[in-house]
């Protein structure tokens, strides 16, 4: 299959590690900051074969995983009200909040929806007319510009019964935060490949500049994950910080500036909090004034509630690369993909459900 | 039957089932055990011992490009029995009908799995039909129990697996799988997409004829997949799987669409394949006599048992990294059979 196939070939592959091998000439922390990274690099076997000395960490890439307790229970609550329809992307279906999940209500009555994309939303909306549909937005820079694109068409079609209860939340400034922090002593960034598609590889300039971090774009499979680790290995083995993209077939400097306009014409920043990272100034997105019509929040008069993160779970010290799944004591015992307790076990894309999925040590 | 529907009547056991039964069932699924409509079907004795399996089917769409309800119904049941090394004798049809369905999908799907009975050799000898009030079903589901016989001395089962025994696959997984899951999400691929639903028991009769005594396991990876039901053999025979990913079969336009979706086709149902554990010394005989039938045409031996890692999956990835295989979990997975 054209555009795969290249990318998976056993022999380039390893030829790949062997020269990865050479180039590891000192002990250095990568993270891999997308959960869609994580995934792909366990599923290839990556991880099975890294050298001595380089040490691969998982970060807050997952956007399920970072969605706080809060904002769990707030969707919650907003599929139980009467005639209110939630539409979510499969991922957020069983994730817990403090008080049971969206399968739970699903299964009380309330009327929960997956669907594939925002646009299938809003035709959910308009086979629905005695229903608020409210789509949970939840995702990275990724996911928003089909948000925005389904706002505005849902403003075209007149469709008044759609609404977006707003949640996404942007990778710059949680960069920041871990990068600030004493505890996570990183190297490089393997930085995450669709998200760069949106903001574009130059947005880690100020990252390397100001923190002295090897930043490397990548691709998801194979030889786009190897290459680009060898190109961060030679970076920090000659002290350097820079930018580089492996993944120029899909990302440019720029970005895509058209998906950029259409996220800023509907949304402006605000604060938001993180599971795990707490809350961090100007890393979410709300709906603008001008299109308050399709925002649910101001729609149902949401008030987010306090929640209590689960006892014991780690997934806080998880996403930010400060402890690897296996020193939660709740991993693979009472925490599994079939009774997750935290985020990161549920979300596919979560550090502990790749753990507890390919991990050869479990 | 144009524009008619399923109406309560029809399943009232009145004028109306008994118009339904005639007109319908006893037109298309005809035989002597069947066409006496008694309260039960009264069969020979085979020699032997017996298998018996019951299985149901929900699946929506109840038409897909490749198949039907009906016919996931009869090859299903065919190849539960197929797997335990028994000869398929006769099935049940049980159906729960929801009002309103159209007359014309009914007999569709009654045509459908008439042409499965003659094809595979196994009639339907007894049946029922019910009728559930509007918005209480959707649309049909079917219950297809069976019955099969064996052979003296056949003894197939997961448990039997031993160390270096050699796993084959019938041939490309996911098959079924992505296409009722590209056809819920409204996704037309390129490429042809198609159910692989089919009935494995003549395959099975030539793979037990051809190594006598090599067959330790057969299964079908229906839900869950081949990953999910390598797990089971791995834990029932307290032994390990190794698997090699290039040796997966997996055909072009389906693996573009899991990378669409973001699927393993590892993960994705089967309604046509099966999954045999074999001796090693037999394995090559095993892929011979699989290669030369139309429904093993594209089998491969994709890994092997071994000791020491008791109930665990691995597989080497093409750059020789390895990883852990392990079951489906608990997904929201529409209802694909």
């Amino acid at each position: 299959m054209k555009y795969y196939d290249e990318y998976r070939d056993g022999a380039s592959a390893r030829a790949l590690v062997a020269e990865l091998r050479k180039v590891v000439t000192r002990p250095m922390r990568i993270m891999e900051v997308c959960g869609s990274h994580t995934m792909a690099i366990f599923r290839n076997g990556i991880r099975s074969i890294l050298p001595d000395g380089l040490e691969l960490i998982s970060g807050p890439g997952c956007p399920v995983c970072v969605t706080s307790a809060s904002h769990m229970d707030a969707f919650i609550a907003m599929a139980d009200r009467p005639g209110v329809r939630v539409a979510i992307f499969g991922d957020l279906f069983r994730v817990p909040g403090s008080r049971g999940s969206l399968a739970n209500a699903s299964s009380r009555g309330a009327k929960v929806d997956i669907v594939y994309s925002p646009i299938d939303a809003l035709d959910l909306a308009a086979r629905h007319p005695q229903d608020l549909v409210v789509f949970l937005g939840v995702g990275f820079e990724t996911t928003t510009p089909t948000i925005a694109a389904t706002i505005l068409a849902a403003r075209n079609r007149n469709i008044s019964n759609f609404a977006v209860f707003a949640t996404q939340k942007t990778v710059p400034p949680a960069l920041t935060v871990l990068l600030e922090d004493p505890e996570l002593q990183l190297n490089g960034l393997l930085c995450p490949g669709h998200v760069s598609a949106i903001i574009g590889a130059g947005a880690y300039i100020p990252f390397a500049e100001k923190y002295h971090i090897a930043c490397v774009v990548a691709g998801f499979e194979t030889t786009d994950l190897l290459t680009s680790l060898i190109m961060l290995a030679q970076q920090i083995g000659a002290g350097e910080a820079r930018v580089e993209n492996a993944y120029a077939r899909a990302v440019s400097w720029e970005g895509n500036t058209r998906a950029q306009q259409m996220v800023a014409e509907i949304f402006e920043p605000c604060d938001t909090q993180w599971r795990g990272l707490g809350l961090i100034p100007g890393s979410g997105l709300k709906i603008r004034e001008k299109y308050r019509d399709f925002d649910a929040e101001v729609r149902l008069h949401v008030t987010l509630p306090p929640a209590d993160e689960p006892k014991g779970c780690r997934c806080g010290d998880i996403l930010k690369g400060i402890s690897n799944p296996r020193q939660c004591p709740l991993f693979g015992n009472r925490c599994t993909p079939a009774s997750p307790v935290g985020p990161c076990m549920v979300s596919s894309e979560g550090t502990c459900a790749a753990f507890h999925k390919y991990g050869l040590e479990v | 039957m144009a524009d008619k529907c399923i109406l309560l009547d029809h399943g009232s056991g009145g004028l109306a089932s008994q118009e339904l039964i005639s007109s319908l069932f006893v037109k298309h699924l005809d035989n002597p055990t069947l066409r006496g409509l008694e309260d039960s079907a009264v069969l020979e004795r085979p020699a032997g011992r017996l298998a018996f399996t019951t299985d149901s089917y929900v699946v929506d769409p109840i038409f897909f490009p490749g198949g039907d309800i009906g016919m996931l119904a009869v090859h299903g049941t065919i190849n539960d029995l197929a797997m335990r090394g028994a000869q398929p004798l006769c099935l049940s049809l049980g159906l729960i009908l929801e009002e309103g369905m159209a007359l014309d999908d009914l007999e569709r799907i009654v045509v459908s799995i008439a042409a499965c009975c003659r094809d595979s050799g196994v009639p339907v000898v007894t049946g029922d039909t019910k009728v559930v009030p509007r918005g209480k079903g959707d649309k049909i589901f079917i219950n297809t129990s069976g019955i099969g016989v064996l052979a003296d001395g056949i003894d197939i089962s997961s448990k039997n697996a031993r160390e270096g025994d050699v796993i084959l696959l019938s041939g490309t997984m996911g098959d079924h799988g992505i296409t009722i899951m590209t056809r819920r999400a409204g996704i037309s691929m390129q490429g042809r997409l198609e159910s692989d639903t089919r009935p494995l028991h003549r395959l099975v009769q030539r793979l037990l004829e051809g190594l006598p005594g090599g067959v330790r396991t057969l299964r079908d990876p229906t839900r869950g997949g081949v990953a999910t039901t390598l797990n089971e053999i791995a834990a029932n025979s307290g032994l390990g799987v190794e698997l090699r990913e290039e040796f997966l079969p997996v055909r072009p336009q389906v693996r573009a669409a899991c990378e669409l979706l973001g699927l393993e086709p590892l993960y994705l149902a089967n309604e046509g394949k099966l999954l045999a554990v074999v001796s090693a010394d037999q394995a090559e005989t095993a892929l011979r006599i699989m290669r030369e039938t139309d429904e093993g045409a594209e089998a491969a031996i994709i890994g092997r048992m071994v000791g020491g890692k008791a109930g665990r999956v691995v597989i080497t990835t093409p750059l020789g990294g390895m990883r852990m295989v392990t079951p489906l979990h608990g997904e929201p997975l529409p209802r694909i059979c």
